[in-house]
């Protein structure tokens, strides 16, 4: 299986920590996805849909005010313009065509943002499958126009009331309900996390993202941008961003972590760049906030995407050997940027990339070419925001 | 006498038809209160007790684990602590450690297995380590002479049974269902994964997950378990009643008779 699967470790990163009846699904699942990986039928389809019903390519956006106050030209990579307005929709419309091709009728999903959710249950609406979406009981008031979209589109919602009512324990509880479930169920993860080999998967659906924007830029600017910058919950839209470009030397990557209410208060989502020490959440050996017990710390970020104690894999290997930066950014700065992208540009981004837009616009840098990966858009979070910003 | 032959004798004694072994949740409700009932454990007829060490993330755990588990680490439950009720229980019957990956790396794997070692713990049982990543921890055991408990479950292939049969220390642990932990009232399927998992392994099988009444712990034995694990019926147990030891003795007893 090492010879010829799919790489389950990234340096000492990634693995299989998982309980025994899921690793035969994982090793059905590494099969499947290598079989359809060279399919030319299954790419086909996946390329239709993606062209024809979610919108891809996405353009690649000049955008002229914000470069104006960073004093540098800043081109936004628009996965905030795709079908169910984040990137998301890559991966779960990818992964529910692999469940279909795995004859697994039942779709099970964590959801944190409720952009995976949405995207899972969109995808499960198209290809007639059942979906079940975790979300915890916090996310769900804070994002409750996307619950409502989902039921919408048929999943149901299942409420996780368990610990700090978010993305950690809305994942645990979709695998509790996959080890349960897995002889039908496929469980569709969201982000690039989770036990091998699902990081490598989400990368490979997510990638077009820095496919196309590497192949747009080269031909508006006759050139590669200095840096990329995307931010970093589990880190699903940066893989995607960065894989294209992690071979070009010159080109910087960054990763933009939550800071929440501060890296020195504690409350923040933020294991890569607070050096959280290795651990297995989730599946996987990577970053991770943590007590000195090895118990799990709980994250904190006003954006329901970026509270997460954990950190895909590749992620934490990229950090380590020095490829790839991680940087966070405060809950209040986002809020800012949040505002700022929307009044400079007519943009309303999500919450979570608009971490990203803040370290941009506000971060010294001799680069003159940035390029963002805008992962989705934020009506989702305009009810939180303005009721924080103390606009309703 | 080291954790295998400890193990070993505690499978072939007693004289019932299958070795009994109750699961703890360390420091639940407290680390004395989790003690007086793993000596209820005993009490009530334990051959051996699993020993839970709480997790913030215990994915292969229902909700009544999960409960006690979180309710003992706000109760300030800690490893230290837990292994110092299993050094107090490990005088009378076998301990297993029950404990999370994280958990133990976050100790250092040998660090942590010395930790067992010197609570005089006869084996660990690691419930997101499958035979893949467990090799630095099971030679970490090896050296020590802890047994490392794999677990089987009904979706493991042949391949994969084989493997873990052999590797496998102490006794097989095998799950009944696919699912996490939890009370369960079907023991239909209960022959059928003892029988595939016997030919795969030299060792004791015991059964586990979803084992909640006497007459499934016999069942089980009848089905041919070596050994019949109860995990949250007794969490349950205690959970629900305001002398927990006592209540736990009681029912321990009862799945005692059921196995005699």
């Amino acid at each position: 299986m090492t010879t010829t699967g799919l790489q389950h470790r990234f340096g000492q990163y990634g693995g299989q920590y998982v309980p025994e009846t899921l690793m035969p699904a994982l090793a059905e699942l590494e099969a499947a996805w290598i079989s359809a990986r060279n399919d030319e039928l299954f790419q086909a389809e996946l390329g239709r849909l993606l062209r024809d019903y979610a919108g891809r390519p996405t353009p690649l956006y000049h955008a002229e005010r914000l470069s104006a106050v960073a004093g540098r030209k800043i081109y936004l990579k628009r996965e905030d313009l795709v079908h169910t307005g984040a990137h998301k929709i890559n991966n779960a419309l990818g992964q529910a065509l692999l469940a279909v091709r795995m004859g697994k009728r039942r779709i099970i999903a964590e959801t944190g943002a409720g952009q995976h959710g949405v995207a899972s249950a969109t995808a499960c609406a198209l290809l007639d499958l059942e979906c079940v979406v975790y979300m915890g009981a916090e996310d769900i008031r804070r994002q409750k126009p996307n619950v409502q979209r989902m039921e919408l589109l048929g999943a149901t919602v299942v409420p996780v009331e368990a610990g700090a009512k978010t993305l950690k324990e809305a994942v645990s509880e979709a695998i509790r309900d996959w080890v349960t479930n897995v002889e039908d169920s496929h469980y569709i993860i969201g982000s690039a996390v989770g036990p091998a080999p699902y990081p490598v998967i989400v990368r490979d659906l997510q990638r077009c993202i820095g496919d196309e924007a590497r192949a747009q830029i080269l031909e508006r600017e006759g050139r590669l941008p200095e840096r990329v910058i995307a931010c970093v919950g589990g880190g699903s839209n940066a893989i995607g961003a960065f894989t294209a470009f992690v071979g070009d030397e010159g080109v910087q990557l960054v990763g933009v972590e939550a800071a929440g209410e501060g890296i020195d208060s504690g409350r923040h989502g933020a294991p890569l760049a607070a050096g959280g020490r290795p651990g297995v959440l989730h599946g996987s050996l990577s970053a991770l906030l943590q007590t000195d017990e090895g118990q799990i710390a709980e994250a904190h970020s006003v954006s329901a995407g970026l509270d997460y104690p954990g950190s895909g894999p590749e992620h934490a290997f990229l950090r380590d050997s020095g490829r790839a930066t991680y940087v966070a950014v405060t809950d209040g700065d986002a809020l800012a940027a949040f505002a700022r992208t929307a009044e400079l540009e007519g943009i309303i981004p999500a919450l979570e990339p608009a971490h990203a837009i803040h370290y941009v616009l506000n971060e010294p840098s001799d680069s003159q070419l940035d390029l963002i990966c805008l992962s989705g858009r934020g009506d989702k979070d305009l009810a939180e925001v303005l009721s924080l910003l103390g606009r309703s | 006498m080291n954790g295998l032959e400890r193990i070993a004798e505690a499978f072939s004694a007693g004289g019932k038809r299958a070795a009994l072994m109750p699961y703890l949740m360390g420091g639940y409700p407290d680390l004395a209160g989790s003690l007086a009932i793993g000596n209820a454990y005993v009490d009530g007829g334990a051959d051996l007790i699993e020993l839970g060490v709480p997790f913030s993330d215990p994915l292969a755990d229902g909700p009544v684990i999960q409960g006690a588990g979180s309710a003992a680490l706000a109760a300030g439950a800690t490893l230290k602590g837990v292994l110092g009720v299993a050094g107090e229980l490990a005088a009378r019957v076998p301990v297993v450690v029950m404990c999370y990956s994280n958990v133990i790396l976050a100790r250092g794997i040998d660090a942590f297995v010395d930790d067992l070692d010197s609570a005089c713990v006869s084996g660990l049982i690691v419930p997101d380590l499958p035979i893949e990543e467990a090799p630095a921890t099971l030679a970490a055991c090896e050296a020590r002479g802890v047994a490392l408990v794999s677990l089987a479950a009904p979706t493991s292939t042949d391949e994969r049974l084989a493997e873990i049969g052999k590797l496998t220390r102490g006794f097989l642990y095998t799950v009944a269902v696919a699912g996490t932990t939890g009370e369960r009232g079907d023991e239909s399927g209960y022959a059928a994964v003892i029988e595939r998992v016997r030919s795969h392994t030299a060792v004791p099988v015991a059964l586990g997950f979803g084992i909640s009444t006497p007459e499934q712990a016999s069942a089980a034995a009848d089905a041919g378990a070596d050994g019949v694990i109860v995990g949250s019926r007794l969490v349950r147990e205690a959970i629900e009643h305001d002398e927990p030891a006592e209540a736990c003795r009681v029912l321990v007893e009862r799945f005692a008779e059921a196995l005699r």
